[in-house]
């Protein structure tokens, strides 16, 4: 078999251009693929839940009324509401797949913010399985609440300086239900003035500089209300996320994931399915089963050909990569089990192809067709499309290596999930489509 | 064949009712076939005849249903109809490929030989690519010679020669079947019957309807007035195809 292994590195030797092409052409892809992940569905689903009544939507301010549920079309101006019951319907919803993430508009939110004691909190829920995902939700939401926190600033601003005038002429002010009047600086300085000028030793004056006295207590009250006004200035909502299903790997990292499978993906696809194909094209199949070779073997080596190109081209690119994003080398152990089981899940892949076509033209011709929505059907995120579509996309995807060797080459690089399960799957597949290559060599002649 | 002929005969290859169907369709019945020590063996028939089948059962590379033969396939060199050589790799490169998948003990030496035999030691270097239909089918008879078989197989070997490459080609042959090499072909030219084969083969249908010299054809055809080829078809008809 190493001979016939020689024999096929000649020849690709001896191909520039096929070479060429296999390594540029996977690099043009990761390029265009991290350009794509960094765009999520233009209005996202999101389960919405109000639990603030519509009586209580309406909150005062210095006698001043704010409509909250006004802010909610601040929030549904870029994403998709699908209205539910109950905060776990929502919870049920991001599970399922259904919606991209959950929005939960807490009953005490007027209350909170009518207090002005610090900002108030809204819930969001969404599955970060994937990382692209995760990235797109903490986004939008970020971006919403940032829009409602706009919006409220602005009534929020106007009020701090009502406070502000009304501690610097005086006037009355109402405070948890209670009406206060405030003297005012303007005031109080005259006073204090017109007391220093004609106060003798035991001056009867007294209840006047009381009144001074007690200026200067609610001016410090004021002040201590103004610190949590001012935080609710700043941002007077809260996003509170918590992450269902999924870990915390960063973007970049896991584009780094993608670039290398879908690098592993194309040149081993073409090279297994082109090489095999080669045999028959060159008539050279029947010769070499003829008792030089067994035919698994022969797939073997097909499959081992391709795998270990795929994994140098990938350990160069990851190398590369290296040179601008921080990866784990200690963890190089794990990169390379993850590149053998992808390559070889995709060179069984490979061999299917190259055997059920039986020439090369047909078999890179197939083998393009099927890597490329292979690829991008693994990358849907839950949430992106309906539930029963998301779920034959997960199955689809299932059927083939990509998103195993995403999987596990995310979990290599990135410590993002377990590594086993997706290797199991990887290995369950190699077999699978190497039985389905051996058994189109039976007609493959 | 006359019965001197047979008792001089050294039988290298002796295959016997050998049958094969493919679904419902009988593709060879019983057909039995032997072929003596550098004799050369012409297998002629009417398209779908059942000659590649035949061919390919003493290969190896089909199973027969029913019937047996005498060698096992590794013993029997075999050269398909289409050179089944790496076109990217040279000359000595697709020798030395297939020396060494033969396990042969010394690859060097075999090669050498082989390009001497072939009369391709100019063209070694050269990619396969760059070779005449000729020389390409002489680096395919040599793949197939390369563990000096006793028996050699040839699938329709000057089907897409010109007359002049076609004539080096037996030039080739014939002097293989003189150092001793069975050489059993297929071929649709029966002028290249008549000129080289020292026992013909005549199927149709699957059905072995004659086996011996081209001259014994002829006399059983009773057309000794007519070129072979005509007492060829004179044949088929009286036997109905």
């Amino acid at each position: 078999m190493r001979w016939l292994l020689l024999k096929d590195l000649q020849i690709l030797r001896r191909s520039p251009l096929l070479v060429a092409l296999l390594v540029l052409y996977p690099i043009v892809i990761a390029v265009l693929i991290g350009f794509a992940i960094s765009r999520g569905p233009e209005k996202p689903r999101v389960a919405f839940l109000n639990e603030v009544p519509p009586s209580a939507s309406v909150l005062e301010l210095n006698g001043q009324k704010i409509d909250v549920s006004q802010y909610g079309k601040e929030i549904f101006s870029r994403i998709d509401p699908v209205p539910v019951q109950s905060e776990q319907e929502a919870i049920d919803k991001v599970k399922s797949g259904d919606v991209l993430g959950a929005l939960i508009i807490p009953a005490d939110l007027t209350q909170k913010l009518q207090a002005g004691t610090g900002p108030a909190n809204v819930r969001v829920y969404y599955n970060a399985e994937d990382p692209v995902k995760a990235r797109f939700v903490q986004d939008t939401i970020k971006s919403e609440v940032q829009d409602a926190n706009t919006a409220l600033t602005k009534q929020f601003t106007k009020i701090a300086l009502t406070y502000l005038d009304l501690i610097s002429k005086g006037g009355n002010i109402s405070i948890f239900g209670k009406s206060f009047s405030v003297l005012g600086l303007a005031k109080a300085e005259a006073i204090v003035n017109a007391a220093q000028a004609g106060l003798p030793p035991n001056d009867p004056l007294r209840a006047q500089l009381g009144q001074v006295a007690n200026f200067a207590r609610l001016a410090r009250d004021n002040l201590d209300l103004s610190n949590g006004v001012l935080a609710a200035v700043g941002t007077p909502i809260r996003a509170d996320a918590k992450i269902i299903n999924g870990g915390t790997t960063p973007l970049d990292a896991f584009a780094v994931a993608i670039a290398v499978t879908v690098s592993l993906m194309f040149v081993t696809l073409l090279l297994a399915s082109g090489i095999l194909a080669l045999e028959r094209e060159e008539n050279a199949f029947l010769r070499l089963v003829r008792g030089l070779v067994s035919r698994t073997g022969l797939l073997i080596e097909k499959m081992g050909l391709a795998a270990l190109c795929a994994i140098v081209v990938s350990l160069v690119m990851l190398a590369g990569i290296a040179l601008f994003v921080s990866l784990e080398w200690g963890r190089f152990p794990l990169w390379l089990v993850a590149l053998v089981f992808g390559g070889l899940g995709f060179g069984a892949l490979g061999v299917a192809i190259g055997g059920i076509t039986r020439e090369v033209r047909a078999a890179s011709l197939l083998a393009f067709m099927l890597a490329l929505p292979m690829a991008f059907l693994a990358l849907v995120p839950s949430g992106a499309v309906s539930s029963g579509l998301y779920n034959v996309i997960r199955v689809v995807s299932a059927l083939f290596p990509f998103k195993p060797t995403l999987d596990a080459l995310n979990s290599a690089l990135n410590r993002s999930g377990s590594i086993g399960l997706p290797l199991l799957h990887l290995a369950i597949l190699t077999v699978a489509f190497g039985v389905i290559a051996r058994l189109s060599l039976r007609r493959f002649a | 064949m006359t019965e001197a002929t047979a008792t001089e005969r050294t039988l290298v290859l002796e295959a016997h009712e050998i049958s094969k169907r493919f679904g419902e369709r009988e593709a060879l019945k019983r057909v039995s076939l032997e072929a003596a020590r550098g004799e050369l063996v012409a297998i002629i028939g009417p398209n779908g005849a059942g000659k590649t089948t035949l061919l390919s059962i003493l290969a190896g590379i089909q199973r027969a249903d029913g019937g047996s033969v005498s060698r096992p396939p590794g013993e029997i060199g075999w050269v398909p109809q289409q050179a089944a050589v790496y076109s990217k790799l040279t000359v000595a490169e697709n020798l030395r490929l297939f020396a060494r998948l033969e396990k042969r003990p010394d690859v060097e030496e075999t090669v050498e030989r082989m390009l001497a035999q072939t009369g391709l030691e100019q063209r070694r270097d050269d990619p396969v690519s760059q070779l005449s239909g000729g020389n390409k089918q002489r680096v395919n008879i040599a793949i197939g010679l390369l563990s000096a078989p006793d028996v050699l197989l040839l699938d329709e070997p000057s089907a897409a020669l010109d007359p002049r490459q076609r004539e080096r080609l037996w030039e080739f042959i014939r002097e293989l079947a003189a150092r001793g090499t069975t050489v059993i072909y297929s071929t649709h030219n029966v002028h290249e019957v008549e000129r080289h084969a020292g026992q013909v083969v005549v199927l149709a249908d699957g059905e072995l309807l004659f086996a011996g010299t081209p001259r014994e054809l002829e006399q059983i055809a009773g057309a000794t007035d007519l070129d072979f080829e005509e007492a060829f078809v004179a044949f088929l008809r009286q036997r109905g195809h």
